[in-house]
Formats: structure tokens, sequence, C-alpha cells
């Protein structure tokens, strides 16, 4: 088969970082050709050059055997190469059929938009290809899975048959994934050629015809899904041996730490999003929280840690009474926190590394001296942690803004790791890292319970949950549907009660009871 | 026991809606109930209001209405009072028509206890309110283009007044007031272009740059008046277009009066209202424009150029703005005065806000600060109890209510502001 594109001695350079080193890639027609590798690996740098957002410094693109000149995307566009970009290039205030025309509008008596028209070719496209949505709905109104349709259906509406998507599974749940293979496997079927971006191995090897792997800017090698698995592709990824499960010890519980009753908490839109919820967290174990995005896990969350009104309902952390805490008393009795969004709630952007390595403490002592911060202290500690926990940054003065997401996420942990705590309430800790990073940080949290910290995790991965907790309890609609000891479940069952449906043979477990086997 | 607390949370969740709606509709009454005390029970019950359709040298005089002040007030304050209390139990989900409404019966029950004994041109009066809600108008038209493409535009101010002056000294110049209005645009689309430049390409605060235009424009225009201007008269002198009366239609009593006789600039500005709607919401160039100001790099990504948009837009918002100005000098006195805009520019600004960065929107909003406006120098003449600068301040209070969300939310574009960096 011909290839339908290729990348020849492709080089891109940032001040100080190359990102790209010379790399060669073909597509052929037809094929989903998978490339992975860590975040940071240059894999999103490379289709930036390819959809024309970058200028690549050396090298050239083929497309059907023809050299290119992608100078912006109208170019790629025009070429056939279309993006599903990782964050997703939706407006959300517009209807499905105005995103989709955006850039490429009918137009009917010279110059009145013909929005009829429009919706109609993404009728026709939902039915060809199975991506059902609604062309009147307004973006805002839909989920992520149903937003990503829409964003394959801008590629199809401009007729490109290169597809790009770059880590297009990191916002879904399992089942919209499935739904997402589905619908590129039928893309496949009519003759489009997919590059598919991802760091998750499972994908590859369920989904690619091809699989290229990329290192620190550089092609490192390429496999066939058939005859490879996935401890030999995380080693090419990683550039050594990876343990994928979590080395742990059963749990030692001690004494309750977290007790949470009967809790109800409303989201943004004032909707009861944590509805009557207890449960509670011992000294020394893991409690997972499981569930599809938005079943209340986000402002569970964050009214635990003081940062959302908590209707009703109590919480207490070490029998102190938090109910109506704020964030620096809850702080102060020692409970750290790891949040969801790691650049609105976990750093401040402009400041330097070093002082968002001591957002937690910087007014207490050693860091300060009544009212004046101790600059030197603070370097030091600054300095020290940013060794221990192998930060990589150019030095604890440059923006943490300046860092990648995982170098990001190490500082977070780096700071609230780094004193004695009692209680460790995580969201989606490892959320868009690279395996060595969440390696990295799934060890810590584990040491930290078997030190006696009460972990209350968070987290959208199964495999995450599953691997960490001792206790899982899902969240459903805002209710813990049932809670669960992690060594007598399976992948399965979790699912199903992920998507609401309980066993209803099964007698109700009570939810703030604690299991005899772990006392 | 579940369900129990479920319903009682999701109770607790309408009771938010449910509190703004005793909030307003309990302000509406509490405003209601004072009318009805100081405007109505207070005035002698043999007072009379007197209202005319038709000025003393009017062809046709229609009749007069002559409407007991007390009576009529009363009827009015009790229809604020019920109109509170229904929004209090059922609740008006229109903010517009919830706004308008009691804004109306408002203004009726204050109109006619100001005239209570003395009679009042009605016809003059709103005939005046659209002659002065034409700065307003165009003005939110300037900062509806370059907001919803993205650029914060607090320069409307300084546009107006440029034009303002430049159109003077070009009409004196030249004696010809097309050749005056086009110099006054240009003007306005230099100084937009200086802004667009400012913001767009060096990425400066857009309030910044504004602000700067603002101040330039006023200390530019402020010394040109002084050093030149009182100096040579003459130059300060343009002239301005005359009354276009729109055959036939201008003869419909009242109406015509108020519509169709009026000088050029006021139904290009009236066009100009429908055509910028059509433009944001219809056309090709529109979709770009709103999807720019909303999020760029999704615009950038699909081949749109953002910069070029952006620029476009900036500078024909200084057009629009430029032809308020204009409007003022060639379109009313022929002559410049020293910082004659008088915080137009800024009213247009809570025009804009108050209609959502809507075209239509905003005209209502022009036309209710244009009636104060109106009124004021009207209450001026019948020598109020109440002091005719409480009117004035009117569009900053009701922009300030607005803004706090307590009659409706309305929404900026969501790029607005944020300089746009290509990598």
């Amino acid at each position: 088969m011909a290839p339908i594109l290729e990348l020849r001695g492709i080089t891109k350079r940032f001040p100080g970082v190359l990102a790209n080193d010379h790399i060669d890639l073909t597509l052929n027609q037809g094929e989903i050709h998978a490339l992975l590798g860590e975040n940071g690996a240059g894999k999103s740098t490379l289709m930036n050059v390819l959809y024309g957002l970058y200028r690549p410094d050396e090298g050239e693109i083929l497309i059907r055997d023809k050299i290119a000149h992608i100078a912006g995307p109208r170019d790629a566009i025009a070429q056939g190469i279309g993006m599903v970009h990782q964050h997703f290039m939706l407006i959300p205030v517009f209807t499905v059929t105005e995103n989709v025309m955006l850039g490429d509008e009918s137009i009917v008596n010279g110059v009145v938009l013909d929005r009829k028209k429009v919706a109609r070719e993404i009728r026709d496209l939902s039915v060809k290809y199975g991506l059902e949505v609604n062309p009147d709905s307004y973006i805002k109104d839909l989920s992520v899975g149903i937003q990503q349709r829409v964003e394959i259906i801008k590629l199809l509406y401009r007729k490109a048959d290169i597809l790009i998507l770059d880590e297009p599974t990191a916002v879904l749940t399992p089942q919209e994934a499935d739904d997402l293979f589905q619908v590129l496997r039928n893309l496949k079927a009519r003759g489009n050629s997919i590059i598919f971006i991802t760091h998750k191995l499972r994908e590859v090897l369920e989904l690619a015809d091809r699989i290229t792997v990329l290192r620190l800017g550089k092609v490192v090698g390429s496999a066939d899904p058939q005859n490879t698995n996935s401890a030999e592709l995380a080693r090419m990824m990683v550039g050594r041996s990876v343990i994928l499960s979590v080395d742990k010890e059963p749990a030692q519980p001690q004494a309750v730490t977290l007790d949470v009753k009967n809790l109800v908490v409303l989201d943004e839109r004032h909707n009861v999003a944590v509805n009557d919820v207890s449960f509670q967290v011992r000294a020394g174990e893991v409690l997972g929280i499981a569930g599809v995005q938005g079943n209340g896990q986000t402002e569970l969350a964050r009214a635990l840690t003081g940062l959302r009104h908590i209707e009703s309902g109590s919480v207490s952390i070490l029998g102190e009474d938090t109910t109506h805490a704020t964030p620096r008393k809850i702080s102060e009795l020692r409970v750290a926190h790891v949040p969801e969004d790691r650049q609105a709630d976990g750093l401040v952007l402009g400041f330097p590394v070093e002082d968002n390595l001591v957002l937690n403490e910087y007014y207490r002592p050693p860091f300060a001296k009544g009212l004046v911060m101790q600059r030197e202290v603070i370097e030091k500690a600054a300095e020290e942690r940013v060794q221990e926990f192998d930060v990589r940054t150019p030095s604890i003065f440059v923006n943490v803004s300046s860092l990648s997401g995982g170098n990001q996420q190490k500082v977070i942990v780096a700071r609230e790791f780094s004193r004695d705590i009692k209680l460790l309430i995580a969201s989606q800790p490892t959320r868009g890292l690279d395996v060595g990073s969440i390696e990295y940080i799934h060890k810590r949290i584990i040491e930290k319970r078997d030190a006696g910290t009460a972990v209350l995790l968070v987290s959208n991965e199964l495999d995450e949950i599953m691997s960490l907790s001792d206790r899982i309890a899902v969240m459903f609609k805002g209710q813990i549907i049932d809670t669960v000891n992690a060594d007598e479940t399976t992948k399965e069952a979790l699912g199903l009660l992920m998507a609401g449906m309980r066993d209803e043979s099964a007698p109700p477990r009570a939810q703030t009871e604690i299991p005899d086997k772990s006392a | 026991m579940f369900g129990m607390v479920a319903t009682a949370a999701a109770r607790k969740a309408s009771d938010v809606a449910q509190q703004r709606r005793w909030l307003v509709g309990g302000m509406l009454v509490v405003i209601g109930l004072l009318c009805l005390w100081f405007f109505a029970m207070q005035v002698p019950a043999d007072v009379i209001s007197k209202y005319r359709f038709s000025g003393g040298g009017d062809p046709v005089q229609l009749p007069v209405i002559e409407l007991p002040t007390r009576l009529t007030n009363f009827i009015l304050a009790l229809a604020l009072i019920a109109f509170g209390a229904f929004h209090i139990t059922r609740g008006v989900a229109h903010s517009g028509a919830l706004f308008g409404v009691s804004a109306s019966l408002l203004l009726a029950i204050f109109l006619t206890w100001s005239i209570r004994g003395a009679s009042l041109n009605l016809t003059g009066l709103l005939e005046s309110t659209l002659i002065r809600s034409i700065p307003f108008l165009l003005g939110a038209l300037s900062g509806i283009m370059c907001e919803r493409s993205g650029i914060i535009n607090i320069a409307i101010e300084g546009m107006m007044l440029t034009a303002a002056f430049v159109s003077v000294i070009v009409g004196a110049l030249t004696g010809n007031l097309w050749i005056a209005l086009v110099a006054g645009l240009l003007s306005g689309a230099l100084i937009a272009g200086a802004h667009a430049v400012l913001s767009i390409r060096f990425k400066v605060d857009q309030i910044i740059s504004g602000t700067v235009i603002n101040i330039f424009a006023a200390g530019l225009t402020n010394f040109l008046n002084l050093r030149w201007l009182t100096v040579n008269q003459e130059l300060n002198n343009s002239g301005t277009f005359a009354k276009l009366p729109i055959p036939f239609l201008s003869d419909i009593p009242v109406l015509g009066t108020i519509l169709f006789n009026q000088i050029i600039l006021v139904y290009i500005a009236l066009g100009l209202m429908f055509a910028v709607n059509f433009l944001l919401f219809s056309t090709r160039w529109g979709l770009r424009t709103r999807a720019v100001g909303e999020h760029p790099k999704a615009a950038d990504t699909l081949g749109v150029n953002v910069f070029k948009i952006r620029y476009a837009n900036v500078i024909f918002a200084g057009m629009l703005a430029a032809l308020g100005g204009a409007f003022l000098t060639l379109g009313s006195v022929g002559r410049f005065d020293k910082l004659m805009t008088n915080g137009r520019g800024f009213i247009a600004l809570a025009a804009m806000i108050f209609g959502n960065w809507n075209p239509f929107g905003s005209f209502g909003a022009s036309l209710l600060f244009g009636f104060m406006d109106s009124l004021q120098l009207k209450l001026q003449i019948l020598t109020s109890v109440i002091p005719s600068e409480f009117l004035l301040m009117a569009p900053y209070l009701a922009t300030i209510i607005v803004l706090a969300g307590v009659v409706g939310r309305v929404r900026p574009p969501a790029a607005e502001g944020i300089p746009y960096e290509k990598q």
C-alpha cells in the first residue's frame, strides 16, 4: 500500500527544547496508526506541525507523494487533513451547525448563512458514520462524548481523509471510548487514514494497525500490535521497564480520620450534586471514589476541602467538626489536597516553582518570621523538594506555568506530601500524566497510607481506583450507590455500578459500615 | 429517607431562584407603595396633568388629554404593586418584559406627577427621546462590533469626541456636510486603528489602551479648541443637516412627527441597527466575528484569520462611534464645545451591556436613556421638586442593577479582553 502521508526528518525546536528531532513517519491509506509516547515526548508538537499550527525548522511533508507546503490550518484542511485537538475547539454558545460550518460556511443569496443545508449535511454524516447528534443543540448543553462527535463531524464536513486525533479518550468514559473506537473502525473501513495519539497502552493494542513510539522527541521504535504487549510498549515509551500494578501490603486501618454524614452539596447551577452521602475513612486505608465524571465527585472533594459550601450534613476530621471550616483551617488539621483542576486550584501559575512549593505553609515558621517570609529557608526547602520528588525544572525560580503538566502535578504532590499529614484528599491525581509520573505518584500515595494517613482517592480511571484502593465507593447521580472491598470486586462489577445498575438481589450494604475484615 | 433529603435539597436549590424573585418583586411592591404615598396621596384631589400631542405651531392640533393627577397615579401605582406581586407569585420569565413594564409604569407615574397643574407635549418629548438616543445607539453598536470580536472598547467616548471635533472643522472649511461626515468617520477609524494595533499587535491591556485614547482625545480636542477654534470662530461653524421628512409617512399624526421627520443621520443610524444585527447573526462575517470573540483558537484551527477579523471589526466600530460623534455636531448644533460628548460614550457602553451585546436590546436601552435625558431637560423648565440631575444618574444606576444580575443575566463574549497569541 502506498503511503498517503509521509513525514521526513521533521525537526522542531522551542527555546531550550528540541521537541521533534528528525522524525520520520508514514501513514498508509486506510490504516489506524497509533502515535504512542509519554507526555512531553513530542507527539502533539509533531501533529501541530502537520496541521500547520507550528512551522517545522527542518524536514518536509509529503501528501500523496507530493511535497506539501502547510503554512496554516487552511492549507492543511485543503490537503484533506483534519485534527481533533486534545482540548476541543468548539464554541459553547454556538449550535452544532454553527460550529461545523465555521470557516467553511454555506451561503445563499450571496451573503446569508445557509444553516439548513449544513444541518442536513450533518444529519447525513451522522447516519453514515454512526455519529448521532442534533445539529440544533448548543455545544454547552452536550456531554463531552457528544462534543467529540461534533469534532469528528467537523472533519468529515470538510471532506478530510487524513484524520488526526490527539488524546481523544482522555475525557471519555470507558463506554464512550468504546463508541469512539467503533466510529474509528467504521471510518477506516471507508478508506480514511487515521493518526491516533495516546499514552494508553490498552487502546493502542486494541485499535491500532501500526504503532510508532516517541520518546524525548525521537522515534524510538515501531511495532505491530499482533507481535507486542503492554510491557514491551511501556519499556519503549519510558526507556526502562515499569511496574504497571502497584505493589502494596494489605491495609492496616486504624481510627476513623474522616467522618462524613448525610452530606448534601449543590453544584454551580444550584442542582443537588452530592445527595445525602455518608462514609468514613480510617487512618491507614485508601477509600477510592469511583464513578463516571459528573456524578458529584468533584463537588464532594471540593466540599470536604472547604472550597464548596455544604448545604446540610456534617464533616468531621479527627473528631473536629469541619463542616463550615475554611480551607486554611482544614489544611492546618494536616489535611493534604491534590485538587482535580491543578492549574486553577493547585498552583498559582504566575508564581515561581519555589513559592508554589510552600503555598500551604508560607505564613508559618520556618518559612515566615512574623510577617516576613524567609526567602533562604524557602529556597532551601524548594531545592530539596524538587530533588526528592524529581520535579524536572530548569530552576526553582521559573514560573510554574512553564513546566509540563506532569511536573506541575509533581510540584503539588511535593508540597502536599512534604509534611506530616493525617488525611489526603486526592482528586484525579494522575490525570493526563505519563506512565513514569503515574507510577511515581501511586507509590507515594501508598507510602503515605502505610505511614498511617487516611486517603480519599477520587478518580475517573478505574485502573487507578482498583490498584490503589482498599475499599471502593461508587458514586452515581450524587449518591454512593455501593461500597465494596477492592479485592472482592471486578472491573465489570464496578462498571455496572458506575452505570447505576446494582444487583438488587444482594442486600444493600450499610454505607457507613466499615467491613469487619479490615478491623 | 434518601428521597426526603433529596427533595429537601432540591427545594433549597429552587429557593435561590425564588429568593431573587422575592427580592425583585418585593422591591417593585415597596416602590409601588412609595409611589402611592408620595406621587398620589400627597397630591391634592383637584390637580390635573395635561398631555398634549401637538406643538403650538403644528397645522393639525390633536386633542389634549387631561388626567386627574392623583387618581391616575393611584391606578398606576396599584398596577406596579400588582405587577410586583405577580412576579413574586408566578414569576415573569422574560427579563426584558419585567424591566420594560416596571420602568414604563414608574416613568408614567413620575411624569404625570411632574406635570401636575401643567401640561406637556408628549410627542415633542418622544421626538427628542429618539434624537437623544441616537448617539447612544451608535456608540452601543460600536461597542457591539468591537467586543463581539473580543476587543474591549471603552474608547467610544474618545472616538466620538474626536469625530465631533474633526467634522465641525472640515465642515467649516469645505462647506460640505458630507465631506465633513466622511472626515469625521475617518478620524474615528484612525483612533480605532490605534486601539487595534495597541491591543491586537502589542497586546496592551485593552482597558488601559481605551482609557489612554479617551484622555488623549479629551486633551487634544481641548487644546485645539482653546488655541485655535476660540480665536478662529469661523472655523467652529459647520452647519447642520436639515430635516428630511419622508413623504406621506411624516404626515401621520404623532408617529410621523417622531419617526419620519428627522435628519438623514437618524434614518442611517436606525438602518445601521438592522444592518449590524443582520451582519452579526446571518452572515459569514458575523459568524466568524462571534467565533473570534468567544474562542479565537477554535476559529484559528478552522483557518479563520483571527487578527484580520479583529482589526476590521475594531476599525468599523471606530467609524460607528465616529458617526455618533458627528451626529452631535453636524446633526444638532453645528459647532464644537469643550468635552461636548459629556459621557455619552460611557452611557452607550451601558446601553450595550444593558442590551446584552445585541443591537435591538441596546436600542431599547438607548431609548430609555434618551428618554431620561430629554425628560431632565423638560423638568428643568417645570422646576420639579426633584433635582433633574437625579435623572442623569439613572443610566448608571440602571447599569449597576443589570450588572448585579438582579433583573436578568448578561453575558459578555468569552474571549473579551484576552489578546490572542498564535504559537
